[in-house]
């Protein structure tokens, strides 16, 4: 091997700043040929309608709009807090219990996770529509066929299926974290089950459930596929973004309602990450 | 308090714990001692409801059965290894914890914290919370939070092994005060000897799931039932030879026992500290130190040529002896202890 003299071969020293830079450079660049440029582009156009800037102000003060907007947001509250429900039972109950199929009964559970919203509405319709099997079976049983696949309540049960798989991995590793010795100490002072869970369980898997919800409520206001496919009778905010920008070239108000329901999903998650913001400390 | 032929074994087949039977007396400190794994923390558990044992095992808590009874209605006190304090409550909401669940009054609830804050000397810290406590201040807490319900026995899993050596001896002194103070029946899991000395009235030696001997610190210390305990409690030189009319008979020399036994092979205890030093040719036994380490209150040297193996003398720290030196060693024929034979 060959030793070069000295000062030949010698290394070229870039500042450890510019190194970061360049870095940070395809991200940036990134940023904004993806996200800001079309963002500001947007907010543009929503104001760009006849009505000017007082277009934003439509989505609240238009009667149409501003229901769509509220059964949106409830639809995707009571997708959250259900999902949490059932997720946080059923999470527990299979971090904490070895029994055969046990793996595969998880592995079902989260097998919709690669599902497009459309297949979940078209399960949603064998499952509850005009010719499903819960109608079929109220049709034998009563003589009367029940069909819920295309009111509100077939989309609540489209969203849980779609949030469910999302949210239960999230709690299964909470769950895993807890020190079974809180537990212990608190039954160990006289609390009956009930007060474990409200005392000791729950408060230590709020960081999950902020974190969780907050995925599942996002992924609820802006659920399109299953709407598009269950949605008939009923307008969420998705469908209405859809149906001004596709059918009625309303690309001003289509714009405003986007912003919108952005600005909506992002408040709203950063009141849940702010109330829980002390007890996510407290849990520490 | 008894527990009756209480075995454990775990799902996947393990023997946690062979059956084992066991009497604590009223007010009592007693001590399970014993090396990870031994079955210790399960019988504690099994004593504080957390497991049941096997089959044809039953815990008596004043002559009642209590097998069956799930702990939170055992009226047990606990305090885990890793003190397990509820994090999303303050230190005087942890240590009132107890009293809430049984339905206390707030005022009166208040009064029991303040009591208790001033008897663990944590006064000043109620409204932290737990993660801005210090080991110890955690294991004052862990402790304030399991005496508060005045519970019928205390259950201490490990409590200082979290601490570091200083504040573990400190805090050693400070809870065997209170424990008496309280007068409150506990049992006590430690793997450490020097606790259970200090703290236990007795003391329940355990080896591999089964209880190698039950006696006080003293007994224990003293007359160890086999070789297992004599090298688990403080130091021990275990000696192998032949006794002959009442002496072992040793490479440095005849060493009495007492009696006039004869046996062709014995296990013997002898503890560093009851051998003397003195000039060669006034003790039966003699040998050749190895080596000499000042420690400061005393010095151990390690003598060569008297036994089968290397032996451990604990000597005052006056004595002036070299390295090469030929010693003699005095052992009162008390201080020799016969052990089972090995199987």
């Amino acid at each position: 091997m060959q030793y070069g003299a000295p000062g030949q071969g010698r290394h070229f020293f870039m500042p450890h700043r510019t190194f970061v830079w360049l870095c940070l450079l395809p991200l940036a660049v990134l940023t904004a040929a993806f996200f800001l440029l079309p963002m500001a582009r947007l907010v543009v156009t929503g104001a760009e309608g006849p009505q000017g800037l007082a277009g934003y102000l439509a989505i609240l003060v238009e009667p149409r709009y501003r229901a769509t907007l509220i059964n949106t947001v409830l639809l995707s509250a009571a997708t959250t807090i259900v999902t949490l429900i059932i997720a946080t039972v059923a999470g527990m109950f299979l971090q904490r219990h070895r029994f055969p199929g046990r793996a595969v009964l998880i592995a079902m559970l989260t097998f919709p996770l690669a599902f497009p919203g459309v297949v979940v509405g078209f399960l949603i319709i064998l499952l509850a529509g005009r010719q499903g099997l819960i109608g079929d079976l109220s049709n034998r049983l009563f003589g009367e066929k029940l069909v819920f696949a295309y009111s509100i309540f077939g989309l609540f049960l489209g969203y849980l299926y779609f949030s469910i798989p999302r949210v239960i991995l999230t709690i299964m590793a909470a769950v895993q974290k807890l020190d079974v010795g809180l537990e212990e100490a608190a039954r160990s002072l006289g609390a009956s089950p009930w007060a474990v869970q409200r005392d000791v369980v729950l408060p230590a898997l709020g960081p999950a459930f902020v974190a969780s919800g907050a995925i599942a409520f996002a992924t609820a206001m802006g659920a399109f596929g299953t709407a598009f496919t269950l949605a008939t009778n009923i307008d969420v905010l998705p469908m209405l973004i859809y149906t001004e920008f596709t059918l009625a070239a309303n690309f001003a108000t289509s714009a405003a309602l986007s912003v919108g329901l952005g600005i909506i999903a992002w408040a709203i998650l950063a009141l849940a990450r702010s109330f829980s913001g002390s007890a996510v400390a407290a849990a520490g | 308090m008894r527990i009756e032929s209480c075995g454990k074994t775990f799902a996947d087949g393990t023997r946690a714990l062979e059956p084992a039977t066991l009497d604590i007396a009223r007010g009592e400190t007693l001590v399970l001692l014993g090396p990870s794994g031994c079955g210790k923390t399960t019988m504690l558990r099994i004593i504080a409801g957390l497991e049941l044992p096997d089959a044809g095992g039953r815990v008596l808590f004043d002559g009642n059965d209590m097998t069956s009874v799930p702990i939170e209605r055992r009226n047990v006190g606990m305090v885990f290894q890793s003190y397990a304090l509820f994090p999303n409550m303050s230190v005087a909401d942890n240590i009132g914890y107890g009293l809430r669940i049984r339905g206390m009054a707030r005022q009166e609830r208040a009064a029991r914290v303040a009591e208790l804050v001033a008897l663990t000397n944590i006064s000043g810290l109620e409204n932290r919370r737990v993660d801005q406590l210090s080991g110890g201040q955690r294991q004052r807490v862990a402790l304030a939070r399991a005496v508060a319900v005045r519970p019928g026995i205390l259950l201490l899993d490990e409590p200082l092994t979290a601490l570091d050596a200083a504040l573990r001896d400190r805090l050693r002194g400070e809870l065997n005060r209170l424990l008496r103070a309280l007068g409150i029946t506990t049992i006590y899991v430690t793997h450490d000897q020097s606790e259970a000395m200090e703290l236990g009235d007795r003391i329940v030696v355990m080896e591999k799931g089964a209880i190698a001997q039950i006696g006080t610190p003293r007994e224990i210390y003293f007359m160890p039932k086999n070789r297992f305990v004599a090298e688990f409690i403080g130091a021990a030189n275990i000696v192998e030879a032949p006794v002959e009319n009442g002496h072992l008979v040793l490479p440095g020399g005849r060493q009495p026992i007492g009696g006039g036994a004869s046996r062709a092979a014995a296990v013997a205890m002898i503890r560093p500290e009851t051998i003397w030093i003195v000039a060669e040719g006034g003790a039966p036994l003699s040998g050749i130190i190895d080596s000499v380490s000042f420690i400061g209150d005393r010095q151990r040297m390690v003598v060569s040529g008297a036994s089968d193996k290397l032996l451990t003398i604990d000597a005052p720290n006056t004595i002036k002896a070299q390295p090469g030196e030929r010693i003699g060693l005095l052992i009162t024929p008390e201080a020799v202890r016969l052990l089972p034979a090995e199987n």
